[in-house]
């Protein structure tokens, strides 16, 4: 039993990751991979719609009728996440102030709803709620990936901190304005599942 | 699946949508105070940041007290004293859209795309020495997808830009949303705004800005990817240092002899 439980909390980090095998949410993980201090709140307030989501769903999976369970999946998620929001604007504001509208868009994140409806509706609510956990540890772990490459690169900084003195403020480091755009994250995405695929050849599609 | 009949869906939807609205509306309500507060603190930042005198890791109130909050009336350039319109009380946005603090703009003179204008500004003083230092006006004009509202800082001169800080607005992250980069916002400082002529000279161009010369004051570097935004920079500064702007104003106090006349 703790072995299931622990498989759900990490599978979805390398073998079954959100990203990288199912390719979904990678809209906001193109948005928010610009700085990794947002980078991590966005996994965060993932990781807890998700777990939270998927716990609540799961705990009346019973009582939700088949033919409105999508609207009711959505409707718990959008108030989730508008809790979040709302928590982030007052205790946090700089943090909500970066964040911005993503933090709204985490309704339309796949991944939360690709749970629910994929997992939570059909499983109960401990291993639902580990399940999201796990798939926001998942996602975190490329948004994380991506965001370290693309600031280190990008603005020579880590968590804001300075590593490489940039060319610009009499450093050598003549930065990458490339990472610095979304685009980047399409690449470094890719990259990323190339390499786990390669590592993992189990997660490479049939043809 | 439990079986089904055909209300059930009715009234299960009803029931969450109560449960998720009461919550919501919870979080509203009881989480605005400290949102406001919050929102309070990041204006007067904004305000420090334009006038270049903020530091992050110092208590913004503090900071603030050399700052002198003022109301003025935008079409005499007065001062409207405090008994009249309290600064502390004055909320900008509204005024715009009231009656009796707002006034409609028509076609042609509206530059900034602004439509409705308020009557009165709040203007803020930056005092040191025992004299003014700075002057900090806001500003705000349509960009391409949104409104973008920035202060602006002014030397004792009152037509330098000693600092300039966007502070809200919704344009394309990356493009048109780099006139929150700081680097470009630093580019501003020393540039000015009245050309010969009394009239607005200083502009958004495209490309790079003249080094040298005479229009080197009156021309801020162009961001790639982003001239509607540029554009509508140049408007919204057109529009407010212009006569239905903070002109008169500007005027009053050079007639005055300057800021501290």
């Amino acid at each position: 039993m703790a072995d299931r439980k622990r498989d759900l909390l990490l599978r979805s980090i390398i073998e079954r990751n959100p990203i990288a095998l199912l390719v979904l949410g990678i809209c906001s993980a193109l948005a928010v991979t610009s700085q990794m201090k947002t980078a991590l709140v966005m996994s965060i307030c993932v990781a807890l719609v998700t777990a939270c989501s998927s716990f609540i769903i799961s705990l009346v999976r019973n009582q939700i009728p088949n033919s409105v369970r999508i609207g009711i999946q959505i409707t718990v998620i959008a108030t989730l996440v508008i809790l979040v929001d709302q928590v982030l604007k007052a205790y946090y504001f700089d943090l909500a102030k970066q964040l911005s509208i993503y933090v709204g868009l985490i309704i339309t994140n796949c991944i939360v709803m690709g749970r629910t409806e994929g997992f939570a509706m059909s499983n109960p609510p401990v291993s639902s709620f580990l399940d999201g956990i796990g798939n926001g540890l998942g996602y975190g772990f490329i948004l994380m990936t991506v965001s370290f490459f693309r600031e280190l690169l990008g603005s020579g900084t880590v968590f804001g901190i300075e590593i490489l003195p940039l060319a610009g403020n009499g450093g050598w480091y003549e930065r990458n304005g490339l990472l610095l755009l979304p685009v980047s994250a399409f690449f470094l995405i890719a990259l990323i599942i190339w390499l786990l695929r390669t590592i993992d050849p189990v997660q490479q599609e049939k043809n | 699946m439990a079986e089904e009949s055909a209300a059930k869906p009715f009234y299960s939807v009803l029931i969450l949508a109560l449960v998720c609205s009461a919550l919501v509306a919870g979080a509203a309500v009881g989480l605005r105070p400290l949102q406001e507060a919050n929102r309070r603190i990041d204006q007067k930042k904004n305000i420090l940041r334009a006038a270049g005198i903020y530091r992050p890791d110092g208590n913004v109130e503090q900071q603030f007290a050399p700052i002198q909050t003022k109301i003025i009336d935008l079409a005499s350039g007065e001062f409207v004293p405090e008994d009249q319109l309290s600064p502390a009380a004055f909320d900008q946005r509204k005024a715009a859209l009231s009656n009796d603090l707002g006034m409609t703009l028509d076609k042609g003179k509206d530059p900034a795309g602004l439509s409705r204008v308020e009557k009165y500004s709040l203007v803020y003083l930056v005092m040191g020495n025992g004299r003014v230092d700075q002057l900090i006006l806001p500003v705000r004009g349509k960009g391409l997808w949104s409104t973008l509202y920035a202060y602006v800082a002014l030397d004792a001169d009152l037509t330098t830009i000693r600092g300039i800080s966007f502070y809200a607005h919704g344009e394309t992250p990356g493009l048109g949303g780099e006139i929150e980069n700081e680097a470009w916002q630093g580019s501003w400082q020393g540039k000015k705004i009245y050309g010969p002529a009394a009239a607005v000279a200083l502009k958004v161009v495209k490309g790079k800005a003249a080094e040298t010369g005479e229009a080197s004051d009156y021309e801020i570097d162009g961001l790639s990817g982003a001239t509607m935004t540029g554009a509508g920079v140049s408007n919204l500064l057109r529009f407010w240092f212009g006569e239905h702007g903070f002109q008169p104003f500007i005027r009053r106090l050079q007639q005055q002899g300057g800021l501290n006349g």
